[in-house]
């Protein structure tokens, strides 16, 4: 686990770091005309900057104390890598301009091109310009996840962890259990997931939060994956489920795969491309343990605001919704039950 | 002692401000966060109305569940049924614990964030 704390002394100090980035990146003649702090993003800092026919997107580390949002989490410089690894396969992604440095100053963090579109997933679940966008989003979700599966991992950074579905219980609930706050529905879970193990399928690199939030998405759907933090090597099946969680799915229930789509469409998509043969039925044990994940990672967020470490409100109140998954569990559980 | 305004009155009255004063002229960051701020007076409205009952219906179904004393208190009793699961002398072929466990998260649930879906799934 990297935790590198990015503090800078005050914002003019980083403003004035900014300008130089933008020189020492984009030539003497580029001078930055706006910083935009966007919205998103609990675990790190997203600004967009422009100035000329330059418009791109900073992302960094908290200026601050960075908030615990999960102990897998890989660092910007590695994340910076893997996005241009993925290029190579044919994701969408954006274009990584420049990794900092010490020269630069500014922390963790790298510079990319800005791809526009929206990343809330209320608006893209309702509005009426995403409509079309919807259709797509299954299927281009399982090409996307299959261009991210074909990433060589011989050239991957060295922090890249292996995790398979037997690692992640172990992980979690090592996490859970340190809490010393008993949920017996996460018991039942822990228990009837480890009951019930798949056999791993062949390793691959798994984006680890692949997701609306995390997706940018146009009016003809899926323009890039963002957000790679969470990656990871493990089963191809933990990228298929997560996307299908509940929580993910932001009131749209009915429509499996992210609130959009339906996982017949994914999966037809990823098969096709990928030679493989996964079956919804393999989903169904992942996206118990995706649930799972979401509410001991809500519990870390919270345990930020038990602990002192964050006093903020969001913080404190992300622990009641810890009981949000515990309902999808027992959902799921019914079913598995059934 | 008295009570009025009553804690339920109080919280209230800092919701409205939130929602009405404050709220309205924010942007950003704190906009966000004076949001999670109401929506979190609201989960402390419904838990001051709601726990009580709740947790008396809970710690009955836990006293049957487990054949526990019936003064023990209810995170006793909830630590000795995560004990139970997690020593595998429980199961989800238990007879009655997964109906107790969906009772108490649906409670639990309502209180919390009641517009949840998961909570709409659950009652179907």
């Amino acid at each position: 686990m990297t935790l590198i704390v990015a503090k800078m002394g005050s914002k003019s100090e980083f403003e004035t770091g900014l300008h130089a980035l933008f020189t020492r990146v984009f030539g003497e003649s580029a001078a930055l005309e706006s910083i935009q702090r966007l919205s998103g993003g609990a675990s790190q800092e997203t600004w967009a900057l422009g100035g000329g026919e330059h418009e791109v997107i900073l992302r960094r580390s908290p200026g601050g104390t960075r908030a615990a949002r999960s102990s897998a989490a890989i660092g910007l410089a590695a994340e910076a890598r893997l996005i241009e690894a993925a290029a190579t396969t044919g994701v969408p992604v954006p274009d990584v301009l420049h990794v900092l440095d010490d020269h630069d100053g500014l922390g963790d963090g790298f510079l990319m091109s800005r791809v526009l579109g929206e990343t809330i997933a209320r608006p893209i679940l309702r509005n009426p310009e995403f409509e079309n966008a919807r259709t797509k989003l299954a299927a281009q979700s399982g090409a996307a996840l299959a261009a991210i599966h074909a990433i060589p991992t011989d050239t991957l950074p060295p922090e890249l962890a292996l995790s398979d579905g037997r690692a992640q219980i172990a992980q979690y609930e090592e996490i859970y259990r340190s809490f010393d706050a008993p949920r017996p529905v996460f018991e039942l879970a822990l228990q009837w997931l480890k009951a019930n193990t798949p056999t791993p399928r062949d390793t691959v690199l798994v984006h680890g939060d692949f997701r609306l939030g995390n997706l940018m998405v146009d009016e003809t759907g899926l323009a890039a994956v963002l957000d790679w933090e969470l990656a990871h090597l493990g089963d191809p099946r933990e990228d298929i489920a997560w996307v299908c969680v509940n929580s993910w799915r932001f009131g749209q229930s009915q429509n499996r795969v992210g609130g959009f789509g339906n996982l017949g469409d994914l999966l037809n998509a990823y098969n096709q491309k990928t030679g493989q043969d996964i079956l919804a039925s393999e989903i169904d044990w992942w996206e118990m343990l995706g649930s799972l994940k979401w509410g001991v990672m809500c519990m870390i967020m919270y345990e930020a605001f038990r602990s002192g470490a964050d006093a903020s409100v969001e913080r404190a109140a992300i622990g009641r919704r810890v009981s949000e998954t515990e309902i999808d569990l027992i959902n799921l559980l019914e079913a598995a039950h059934a | 002692m008295h009570d009025q305004p009553s804690i339920s009155e109080l919280v209230q009255a800092v919701k409205n401000f939130i929602d009405e004063s404050a709220a309205p002229n924010l942007t950003g960051h704190a906009a966000f966060h004076a949001r999670v701020a109401s929506n979190a007076l609201a989960t402390v409205l419904r838990d001051l109305e709601q726990r009580p009952n709740a947790e008396v219906a809970e710690r009955a179904r836990l006293i049957t569940l487990l054949g526990a004393d019936e003064d023990a208190d209810i995170k006793t009793l909830n630590a000795e049924l995560s004990t139970r699961i997690q020593s595998d002398a429980f199961s989800i072929e238990t007879a009655g614990l997964l109906a107790h466990l969906k009772a108490t998260t649906m409670a639990q649930v309502e209180i919390d964030q009641p517009r949840y879906s998961g909570l709409k799934t659950a009652k179907t």
